[in-house]
């Protein structure tokens, strides 16, 4: 049986034995909606624009925060791989904090930056930094030596060396932190849309919530997840894939 | 023996005792006293810290020319800091005392005059064969006509024309190596510094890259310094083979391979040779190994 086929049946199963549960009437269908139900919220949601609109608010702070947290992740795990003193302190320390989950962050952020966009993409930020952060460093430090030796060796130098031989050389931990990072600021984004009411799928979800709209609170809860999936499936798993077969860290099926 | 030579030039070495003995006399020809060495290690030393901070010399005054064209091999017992030493001439570490001298000139950096081929071959994964060997030219600045050409040429060298789109996993353990080879060539060194490079292959393969680097060396004329553990290995592709002391690394001796080429490890002149240099060797053996079963 094809992996395909497996995953419709069961699906199937699932959505048979919920509607099934529904149709019984044991719970009402504010604490239990049936599944065709959400499917009528989704669709409303699509057909008033409600939903498109809370989408690409939340992509446009993903990215940004995303991006802040790459550009200065990279930066921040590069100096500290290259500094003793830095990896002896600050290394431990950014650890420590990873053990704290970004929606601590969240009374900090509205003490410093009040209800505001800003205060949403330091949650963000916070969320995700450490891990691409760390990953960037793991890279630069379990990067076999030869490869620097290679790369001397034969001519490589200060910019070359880096861009040709350091940055490909850690590229599997890099791409690793990457996608972990893109995992943690996605889940930061929501509990950062929760702070105050503004555009995004955060908020569509608190708005389900006030309402008493069981139908919306699902339906958003089903959108984050799939976006979620979709860019990692599509864009961190093809990268990861390509990486694997280049190396020959996966056998080529 | 008749030659008359210059105390300092004269090819002598320390033996463990600190007497200085005269070797291979015989192989220096006046001609090649002469004339400037290509790589001349002028009384090299090396002293590192260990990580329990004691500071342990490595290499202990290794004095030794190479002229141009000569196939050296050094041959010593593992932790005599014969790898090091590679590293010394490539300028990836720097002596404490001491120089390498290239063409009479002092090695402060790396260079791709002098090209190294690692025993774990160093190749870049994210590469492929083609751009693996094209990688130096680029660091030279080649322009990318040329380079395409000097990788054809040099792939073709080492029979692997047709893998020049591989990606390096998907080669042996054999072909990694020839890749390597051709990497290292294709900057056009004046230097080969190998790096026990057979040492992780099968006896077949190691045979058939034998006779293969020994065309190489035939066809392009490059210097090389093989460095291996295996004695037999030295004495099939050495012009001379020298021995390495166990900790600190000082020159034993050195022995002259004059054994015509084409040689093969089968040959008993090559046997024979080996069993008298190993003879030397198996004290600095027996060293390395007491100190093993010390820990």
């Amino acid at each position: 049986m094809k992996p395909i086929a497996r995953q419709v049946i069961f699906y199937g199963v699932i959505f048979g034995l919920w509607s099934l549960i529904c149709k019984l009437h044991i719970w009402p269908p504010y604490v239990l909606p049936a599944p065709w139900a959400i499917v009528g919220a989704l669709w409303a949601g699509f057909q008033d624009h409600s939903f498109p609109i809370a989408i690409l608010a939340s992509m446009r702070r993903m990215l940004i925060g995303y991006g802040i947290s790459v550009v200065l992740g990279t930066f921040l795990g590069i100096v500290l791989a290259s500094n003793r003193f830095f990896e002896q302190t600050v290394s431990g320390l950014l650890v420590s904090l990873q053990s704290l989950p970004s929606i601590c962050w969240l009374p900090l952020a509205v003490l410093w930056f009040g209800l505001s966009e800003n205060a949403i993409l330091f949650v963000i930020v916070m969320g995700s930094l450490l891990s691409v952060t760390i990953s960037m460093e793991t890279g630069r430090k379990q990067m076999p030596k030869i490869y620097s030796m290679a790369g001397r060796n034969l001519g490589a130098r200060k910019w070359n060396l880096f861009y040709h031989v350091l940055l490909p050389a850690s590229m599997p931990y890099i791409v690793t932190g990457l996608k972990q990072g893109w995992a943690f600021a996605w889940r930061s984004l929501f509990a950062g849309e929760m702070i105050y009411v503004t555009l995004g799928l955060g908020q569509q979800l608190n708005a389900g919530r006030d309402l008493n709209d069981m139908n919306l609170v699902i339906a958003v809860m089903i959108l984050i997840i799939a976006i979620g999936t979709t860019v990692d499936r599509l864009l961190f798993r093809t990268i990861e894939k390509r990486l694997q077969m280049k190396w020959g860290l996966l056998s080529a099926t | 023996m008749t030659l008359t030579l210059n105390a300092t030039e004269d090819p002598t070495v320390l033996d463990e005792n600190g007497n200085r003995i005269p070797v291979g006399a015989a192989l220096v020809s006046p001609d090649a006293e002469s004339a400037t060495p290509k790589l001349w290690l002028q009384n090299l030393s090396l002293k590192y810290k260990t990580t329990g901070g004691e500071r342990m010399l490595a290499l202990d005054s290794i004095d030794l020319k190479v002229r141009a064209g000569e196939f050296l091999c050094i041959v010593g017992p593992s932790g005599c800091g014969k790898s090091t030493l590679l590293f010394l001439i490539a300028g990836l570490h720097e002596p404490t005392s001491g120089a390498v001298l290239m063409d009479g000139k002092k090695v402060i950096h790396t260079g791709t005059d002098r090209i190294m081929i690692f025993q774990e071959h160093g190749l870049f994964p994210w590469l492929t064969v083609e751009e693996n060997v094209e990688f130096g030219l680029k660091m030279k600045g080649v322009e990318k006509k040329l380079r395409r050409e000097r990788v054809r040429e040099y792939l073709n060298l080492v029979h692997l024309g047709k893998f020049q789109k591989s990606y390096i996993h998907q080669l042996s353990g054999g072909m990694k190596q020839r890749v390597a080879i051709a990497r290292a060539l294709a900057t056009e060194p004046d230097v080969l510094l190998m790096d026990e490079p057979f040492a992780a292959l099968d006896a077949q393969t190691r045979d058939l890259l034998h006779d293969e680097l020994e065309r190489i060396w035939a066809e392009t004329g490059r210097t090389i310094i093989f460095v291996t553990h295996n004695v037999r290995e030295a004495v099939r592709l050495g012009d001379r083979v020298a021995v390495l002391t166990f900790r600190p690394g000082r020159l034993k001796r050195e022995y002259l391979i004059d054994l015509s080429r084409p040689r093969h490890l089968e040959d008993t002149a090559v046997a024979g040779t080996a069993r008298d240099i190993l003879g030397d060797l198996r004290e600095e053996i027996n060293k390395s190994l007491a100190v093993e079963y010390q820990q």
